[in-house]
C-alpha cells in the first residue's frame, strides 16, 4: 500500500514540476489509508487547485493539516463526506488550516478529540457547509470549538452546523471581517461566540440548546483585544436550556444556563431583529468582565451596546440566579428580556429602545460582590443614532466564492 | 549487444571512480538536492549518510543541544552541513542566520536491548532560495536508506525510558505541514535549535570552524541553564525547560500566537508566564482549574495538567508526545510548589 501512495506522490510531483501555474483537481476516496492519501493530497496542492473528498466515511488516525494558499477543500456534501476522528490519536484539532483564501465546503467532521476545524492566521477563509458533530451528544470531553477561526482578517461561516462542542460551536476569536450566517448550533456550551474581534456580523442563525446561544466577549491578557464593533440580527435563538457542560476553569463555564445573548466587556454591539423565544435565564444579557485581571491595556466594560427591536417570547422564567425565587416574585414570575449589570465605563453603557423591558442588577464597578446587587427596573436612554452596518462582515469576495 | 555491455562498464568505471574520490575525503554531499526545487524521494539522494544513519559523511558537523525539546525519550542526532564558503551571522538572540544552501538534519532512534541505536527516522531542514523546507524521512528496515513521508507515518515502537519503565508507543513522524506547525516564526518555516550559546560540538575542530566563518553580535550571548543541572535554581531550569519545550509555539509569533502564553520571553510572576494567567482557548485541556500556573500549586496548575496528559485533545505540546517527561514534570512540580501562594 505504501508503495503505491509513494507512486501517486512522485507522478503528483511530476505534475507539480511540469505545469506550476495549472489548477487543478485532486480526487481522494474513503478506504484504506484514507489519512495518508488525503494528507498528502493537501500537502502537495498548489495554490487554485480543488482537493474534492468522495462520498463515505474517511477514518482518519491523526489531524489533518492545509497550508497551501487559495485551495479548495470541497466533499459530496455535509452529511455524505464524513471525517471521522474517533480513533485519532494526535493533534490538537480534526483539520488546521495555516493558509489565506482557503475554502472548505460540504464535509463533516465527527469526533475530533480537540477542535474539530480550526483555521490560524488563514485570511479571507469561507467555511461552507460544513458539520462538526460530537456524535454523543454534550459531554464535557468532547473538544472546546467546533469551527474555529482565530487571528484571522476575512472570515465567513455560512450554511453551517455544529453540535456537541464543549465551549463554542462556532468560535471566532482575535479576528476581524467577520459573517457567521445562515448557520445552525445545537446543544453546545455557547453556540456561537465572537471574542476579541471585531466588524462581525452574525446573522440569520439558529442557535437552540445550547447553555447560551450568542455570545460577544472581550477577555484581557491577549495579543488582540479591543473587541467590538459587533451585529447580531435575525438570528433563532430559542431553548438555549442545556445544563453548562464546560469544563470549569474556561470562561465559558461560568454561562448560566438559559442564556440567549450574551454581550461580555465589548464596544460597540448591536442586537436587533432576533427572535428570542424560551431563554430560561435572559433573553439578553449585558454584563462587565467581573474576574481579577492583571493587564493595563484591558477595558472591562460592556461600553455602546444597543438592544433595538427584537421579537421576545416566554424567557427569564427560571433563570440560573442567586435569589430565583425572590426575583421572580418581585418581577411577576418572569424576568423581563434585557438583563443588565449597570456597570457603565461613563455615559457609554446600554441603551435600548423604546418599549423594551430590562431589569439591572444597579451594579457599580466590575467585580463587584453580587450579594450586593439591588435589582431594580432598566432604565436607560434609547438608541441615539444609525449604527455603522456597512463596516461589518465579511469581504465581498468570500461571498461571491460561494454563490 | 557489445555495445551496451561496454556502457555498462564505463558505468562501472566512473562509480568506482566516485568511490574513490570518496575516500579521500572528498564531500558526497549532493548540494544540488539541497538547493534545487524538488522533493528528493530518499535520503540517499543528498548523500549525508554512506548507507547507514551510523555513517554520517565526515564534513557534516554534530552538534547537541544543551536544553533539548522532549521526544518521547528518543535519542537524537543532529547535524549540519554548510554550502562550501559559506559565511553567515550569528544574530544577537544567538540564532544562526544559516545561508542559502544550507541543511540541518536530525535522526531519531531508540537503543536496542543489545545497546546499538536503531534510527527510525531523519528530518531535513533545507535552506532553499525561497525559504526553508522541511522534509521527513522513514529508514527502512535493514536501514540503507530512508524515503520521503510527506504525510507522515506512524511506528510502533517499544523502549525503556532512564528509570527503566518499559513503553510501547505509536511513534509519531510527523508530516511536512506540523514540521512547519512548529518550525514557524510569523508564518515562515525556520530552524529551531541552532541557537549559538546552547550548541555543543562533538569534536572542538568544528567549532572553531563554525567561529571562522561565523560573524557574532555585539553583544555577549547569554547561555540559558540547564534544565537539568541541580547546581542552578529551580527558576533559571524551569525557564530554560519551557523555552526549549514550548516557545518554539508559545510566542508571538509561533503556532500558539494566540494563547498569550509565551514562553521566549524571561518567566517570571505575568500571566504571559502563565502565573494566575486563565486560559482562553483550552476546553477539557484546562482540566477543571483556574490557572495556568496557580503559585503553590503544582496539583491545580493547567500546566501540568496538560504536560501530564496523552489525550490527544488536552496534551502539550500537542505533537510529538506520546509519553509523559517524567522528570521535566518533577522539574516544573518543584518549581511552582514552591512559589509564594
Amino acid at each position: 500500500m505504501s508503495r503505491m501512495n509513494f507512486g501517486w506522490l512522485a507522478a503528483a510531483s511530476a505534475i507539480v514540476i511540469a505545469q506550476p501555474l495549472a489548477a487543478k483537481t485532486v480526487e481522494v476516496s474513503a478506504g484504506e489509508g484514507a489519512q495518508e492519501r488525503l494528507q498528502e493530497a493537501l500537502i502537495l496542492a498548489e495554490a487554485g487547485d480543488e482537493v474534492v473528498l468522495g462520498a463515505g466515511r474517511f477514518v482518519l488516525t491523526d489531524g489533518l493539516s492545509l497550508d497551501i494558499d487559495g485551495v479548495t477543500l470541497r466533499g459530496a456534501g455535509m452529511d455524505e463526506t464524513v471525517l471521522d476522528f474517533t480513533t485519532q490519536q494526535g493533534s490538537g484539532e480534526g483539520l488546521l488550516v495555516t493558509s489565506d483564501n482557503v475554502t472548505l465546503r460540504d464535509f463533516a467532521l465527527e469526533n475530533p478529540k480537540g477542535d474539530g476545524v480550526k483555521s490560524k492566521g488563514a485570511d479571507n477563509i469561507v467555511y461552507h457547509r460544513i458539520r462538526v458533530t460530537w456524535t454523543g451528544g454534550p459531554d464535557a470531553n468532547n473538544g472546546a470549538y467546533g469551527i474555529y477561526p482565530v487571528e484571522s482578517t476575512g472570515v465567513l461561516v455560512s450554511g453551517s452546523k455544529v453540535s456537541g462542542a464543549s465551549d463554542a460551536g462556532i468560535y471566532v476569536g482575535q479576528s476581524k471581517d467577520i459573517t457567521v450566517r445562515n448557520s445552525i448550533v445545537e446543544a453546545n456550551v455557547a453556540g456561537i461566540e465572537i471574542e476579541n474581534s471585531r466588524n462581525a456580523l452574525v446573522e440569520n442563525n439558529i442557535a437552540t440548546r445550547n447553555t447560551g446561544g450568542l455570545l460577544v466577549f472581550d477577555l484581557p491578557n491577549l495579543p488582540v483585544m479591543g473587541g467590538g464593533n459587533v451585529v447580531l440580527r435575525r438570528n433563532l435563538v430559542v431553548d438555549n436550556d442545556t445544563a453548562n457542560f464546560a469544563p470549569p476553569g474556561n470562561i465559558v463555564a461560568g454561562v448560566r444556563r438559559g442564556t440567549g445573548i450574551l454581550v461580555m466587556a465589548n464596544d460597540g454591539v448591536l442586537i436587533e431583529g432576533n427572535i428570542l423565544e424560551n431563554n430560561p435565564t435572559a433573553h439578553i444579557m449585558v454584563v462587565a468582565y467581573s474576574l481579577k485581571f492583571d493587564d493595563a491595556t484591558y477595558n472591562p466594560y460592556a461600553r455602546n451596546v444597543v438592544v433595538g427591536d427584537n421579537m421576545f417570547g416566554r424567557g427569564g422564567d427560571d433563570p440560573q440566579l442567586d435569589g430565583k425565587e425572590m426575583l421572580l416574585a418581585a418581577f411577576g414570575g418572569a424576568l423581563p428580556p434585557v438583563m443588565w449589570d449597570g456597570i457603565v465605563e461613563s455615559d457609554n453603557g446600554l441603551r435600548v429602545a423604546d418599549g423594551v423591558a430590562g431589569w439591572t442588577l444597579n451594579l457599580k464597578t466590575p467585580g463587584q460582590d453580587m450579594a450586593t446587587a439591588q435589582p431594580g427596573p432598566l432604565d436607560v436612554p434609547t438608541p441615539d443614532g444609525a449604527f455603522a452596518l456597512e463596516s461589518v462582515g465579511a469581504p465581498a469576495e468570500l461571498e461571491s466564492r460561494i454563490k | 549487444m557489445r555495445r551496451l555491455a561496454f556502457a555498462c562498464a564505463l558505468a562501472a568505471l566512473v562509480l568506482t571512480g566516485a568511490a574513490s574520490v570518496r575516500a579521500t575525503g572528498q564531500n558526497a554531499v549532493v548540494q544540488a538536492a539541497i538547493s534545487e526545487d524538488s522533493l528528493p524521494r530518499t535520503l540517499s539522494e543528498y548523500g549525508f549518510f554512506a548507507g547507514s544513519p551510523d555513517r554520517p559523511e565526515p564534513s557534516l558537523i554534530r552538534y547537541g543541544l544543551r536544553n533539548p525539546l522532549f521526544s518521547d525519550y528518543a535519542e537524537k542526532t543532529r547535524f549540519i552541513h554548510l554550502p562550501e564558503g559559506a559565511q553567515f551571522r550569528v544574530g544577537s538572540d544567538g540564532r544562526i542566520e544559516f545561508p542559502v544552501g544550507t541543511a540541518l538534519i536530525k535522526s531519531f532512534g531508540y537503543r536496542s536491548d543489545s545497546g546499538t541505536l536503531d534510527t527510525l527516522e531523519t528530518r531535513v531542514l533545507l535552506h532553499r532560495a525561497d525559504g526553508w523546507i522541511a522534509l521527513p524521512y522513514v529508514w527502512n528496515a535493514e536501514r540503507t536508506d530512508a524515503v520521503l513521508k510527506v504525510a507522515g507515518t506512524r511506528i510502533p515502537v517499544t523502549f525503556e525510558d532512564p528509570s527503566g519503565e518499559s513503553h510501547s508507543i505509536s511513534y509519531g513522524v510527523p508530516n511536512k505541514n506540523l514540521c512547519k506547525q512548529c518550525h514557524s516564526r510569523d508564518g515562515e518555516l525556520s530552524p529551531i535549535g541552532p541557537v549559538w550559546p546552547d550548541m555543543e560540538f562533538e569534536r572542538e575542530s568544528d567549532r572553531e570552524r563554525l567561529k571562522v566563518q561565523a560573524r557574532f553580535p555585539k553583544n555577549g550571548l547569554y547561555a540559558m541553564a540547564r534544565w537539568d543541572d541541580p547546581t542552578e535554581t529551580l527558576a533559571e531550569r524551569a525557564g530554560a525547560y519551557l523555552y526549549a519545550n514550548c516557545a518554539h509555539c508559545h510566542s508571538r509569533s509561533g503556532a500558539a500566537s494566540n494563547s498569550g502564553l509565551f514562553y521566549d520571553e524571561p518567566v517570571g510572576d505575568h500571566p504571559a508566564s502563565g502565573y494566575l494567567k486563565r486560559p482562553v482557548a483550552a476546553g477539557r485541556g484546562s482540566g477543571s482549574y483556574d490557572f495556568i500556573i496557580e503559585p503553590g500549586h503544582p496539583e491545580r496548575s493547567i500546566l501540568l495538567y496538560r504536560m501530564h496528559s496523552l489525550d490527544p485533545g488536552v496534551a502539550m505540546p500537542e505533537i510529538g508526545r506520546a509519553t509523559v517527561h517524567k522528570e521535566g514534570m518533577t522539574l516544573l512540580t518543584q518549581w511552582i510548589a514552591e512559589m509564594e501562594p
